[in-house]
């Protein structure tokens, strides 16, 4: 050793100074990047959590014959206006489906206009004064009150905030997928399965390595274009379908399949290949044997990611027409469907102060599925994580 | 130059199997002929004009230093190179003089009668059961009763069947390194292949496992063509019938393993032996 002790000593402490220096920087940006998350978190909670409750009040109905030609003669002239309109409007149905109804009258906890329901969570309200007093009335009776909001988890899209739920753009994302997984899974697995075990090493197979790589890093704006012009215009898909929507989305999630496919797949060690090999299997069957069920983990992993990434999606959905006004919930793959995402962004259109807390609660509900989706995936990670 | 009797290692015990009668290996037909085989690893030529017999029903032992080549040719006899492109091989080896370095060989069908056990013990994530009935399974139809017999019979070989016989449907990866290699031996035999290549099969095992493992291999040696590689010159002169010394992917020379541990025809050979190098 050259130098003297203190210099070797000063020399330290300059150096334990630095790193201390480099902790605490990276310290305050995690800081950072966890407050702005509580920030997010904390505000969608706040405005969206009133959404999963709705004003009901309990008013007399009467099914009158006169109701079922003008619904609103239903119920009293004082309460009449706080009743949601959407609720009276399905007053003549109701009596056709149960004709028993006619000619009773009875109490019953209705859906109010969302401007009580304003009121009542305390937020500015178009009510009139006298509105108001009426409403503070039957507060105090114990006939308006908030209730668990079950509309907004079973309905579809309405012009009443009142009457709007997310059901039907929820049946829409899960039927969207089913397309999305249905071309997708297969087809991707089958190409990296093809790429990483059967495929020779060459130009070709350089090149669409590179290809489906880059796939990956396109705006997925792109992929809504590309499936408007293929689909809609040249396969004369219906327009706003799930089937459209997820074949665009097919084409968005198909190479993260490939590539987390090909990764679990390279993590299966060679020399399981190699014994398999050497006691006498085919290619076919050392894939199928061997090597896919090691790397299903893996494969499930990633197509669940890749899944919850189309989930979120909405720009390429938009342009094939998913951001339709869909009231009613239904099943079906060639019928106008909308996601939720797009809901959230049609209802973020709106600036009555209803619509926004409808848009904070489907952000909630979209927030909960992603997380556990992902949830899912780490779960199964861990679980089947192997090391060699 | 020390004495024939007793071998050119130092402190060597000279095996006993030297002093019985045992039938000439020269009499014995060649079960793999080699013929001027090359093999190339990309540009890189791993092996060098390499010919010789390895003779049925005998043990034949490949030695030399490391990366002399002795796995690349054992891996040409069940043409595992054929998985990674960039390596190729020129030149022909003869299974019952069949040519089977032959683009028109079926691979699966020779890696079944050519079997080989490799030097990282490498079970199957499955069931021990499974680890050896998945081979069986591939190229005959056992019912299960003979299936369950062939299952004990590999085991038994293996020197494995007292260890595992309360453990056949806990997983092969559970097992001891030791335990591991054995199982992969017993998952070789299972499917009765007519020559087994070993690749340093015991380095990973305790004595007394390789005890059981050459032991096996003697008794092996009446109904398969064995070829082992191994760093251990002990080993060799045990269990084998006939020594090849490999040096810089070429053949120096093959002879019946006493002659090669006590009059070897090149003086690398004898270096080698000696511990001078490798
Ligand atoms: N996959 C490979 N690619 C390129 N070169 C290789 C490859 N495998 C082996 N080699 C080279 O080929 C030569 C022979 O290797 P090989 O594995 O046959 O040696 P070995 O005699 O078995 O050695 P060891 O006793 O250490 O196992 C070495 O020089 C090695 O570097
Ligand atoms: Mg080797």
């Amino acid at each position: 050793m050259s130098q003297s002790f203190d210099a070797i000593t000063a020399q330290l402490k300059r150096r334990h100074r630095r790193s201390a220096n480099l902790k605490r920087m990276s310290m305050g940006a995690l800081i950072l990047a966890a407050t702005f998350l509580v920030v997010f978190i904390g505000d969608m909670l706040a405005k969206g959590l009133p959404a999963f409750q709705q004003a009901q009040i309990q008013v007399e109905v009467t099914y009158s014959e006169q109701a079922r030609e003008i619904p609103p003669a239903a119920v009293g002239d004082d309460v009449r206006s706080l009743v949601s309109r959407g609720y009276l409007r399905l007053i003549p149905s109701r009596m056709e489906d149960d004709p028993d109804l006619l000619g009773t009258q009875r109490m019953e906890w209705v859906i109010a206009d969302s401007a009580v329901d304003q009121y009542l969570k305390g937020h500015d309200s178009k009510l009139s004064a006298k509105q108001r007093r009426i409403v503070d009335r039957l507060a105090e009776q114990g006939r308006a009150e908030l209730r668990f909001n079950t509309t907004f988890f079973t309905t579809g899209d309405s012009r009443m905030p009142e009457m709007a739920g997310i059901a039907a753009a929820a049946m829409g994302t899960v039927m969207t997928l089913i397309v999305t997984m249905a071309v997708c899974f297969p087809i991707g697995v089958m190409t990296a399965v093809y790429l990483e075990e059967f495929a020779p090493d060459n130009h070709l197979t350089q090149i669409i390595e590179i290809n489906i790589n880059n796939l990956a890093a396109v705006p997925s704006i792109l992929f809504g274009l590309l499936g408007l012009a293929i689909y809609i215009n040249f396969f004369g898909v219906p327009r706003s379908s799930p089937l459209v929507g997820g074949l665009t989305l097919a084409l968005m999630t198909l190479p993260v399949i490939i590539i987390a496919t090909r990764t679990a797949l390279r993590s299966v060690p060679d020399g399981i290949r190699q014994a398999a090999f050497g006691v006498g299997c085919s290619r076919w069957q050392v894939v199928r044997d061997h090597v896919l069920p090691l790397s299903l983990p893996g494969i499930l992993t990633g197509s669940i990611i890749g899944m919850a990434q189309a989930m979120g999606e909405t720009a390429p959905l938009i342009i094939v027409g998913m951001v339709a006004f869909i009231p009613d919930v239904s099943a079906s793959f060639a019928n106008a469907a909308t996601v939720m995402p797009a809901q959230v962004f049609t209802w973020a259109g709106d600036p009555s102060p209803a619509f926004v807390e409808k848009t904070a609660g489907g952000i909630l509900v979209l927030l909960a599925v992603l997380i556990t989706l992902n949830a899912t995936a780490v779960l199964l990670r861990k679980k089947f994580e192997r090391r060699w | 130059m020390t004495t024939a009797s007793e071998g050119l290692v130092p402190r060597f015990s000279r095996p006993e199997a030297w002093d019985q009668a045992r039938p000439a290996v020269a009499d014995a037909e060649a079960k793999l002929r080699v013929e001027d085989l090359n093999f190339y690893y990309g540009s890189f030529q791993a092996l060098k004009s390499i010919s010789m017999d390895v003779p049925a029903n005998q043990v034949t032992a490949f030695i030399g230093p490391s990366g002399c080549g002795k796995s690349t040719l054992l891996r040409c006899f069940n043409r595992i190179h054929d998985l990674y492109p960039g390596m190729r091989s020129e030149g022909a080896i003869q299974l019952d003089g069949q040519n089977i370095n032959d683009a028109r060989v079926d691979t699966n069908l020779l890696r079944a009668r050519i079997g080989m056990v490799f030097q990282k013990p490498t079970p199957f994530p499955m069931t021990v059961h499974d680890n050896i009935a998945f081979g069986v399974r591939l190229y005959e139809r056992l019912n299960e009763r003979d299936m369950e017999n062939r299952v004990q019979w590999a085991l038994e070989k293996a020197a494995l069947w007292d260890e595992v016989k309360d453990k056949l449907h806990q997983n092969g990866q559970a097992l001891s390194g030791g335990q591991q290699q054995r199982l992969c031996i017993a998952r070789t035999i299972a499917v009765k292949p007519e020559v087994i290549l070993l690749d340093e099969p015991t380095s990973a095992l305790d004595p007394i496992s390789t005890g059981y493992i050459e032991d096996l291999i003697n008794e092996l040696k009446a109904d398969y063509t064995i070829v082992i590689v191994t760093h251990n010159m002990q080993q060799a002169a045990r269990v084998s019938d006939v020594t090849a010394f490999m040096y810089l992917g070429e053949l120096i020379e093959c002879d019946e393993t006493p002659k090669i541990f006590t009059q070897p025809g090149d003086s690398r050979t004898e270096d080698y032996i000696t511990g001078r190098y490798g």
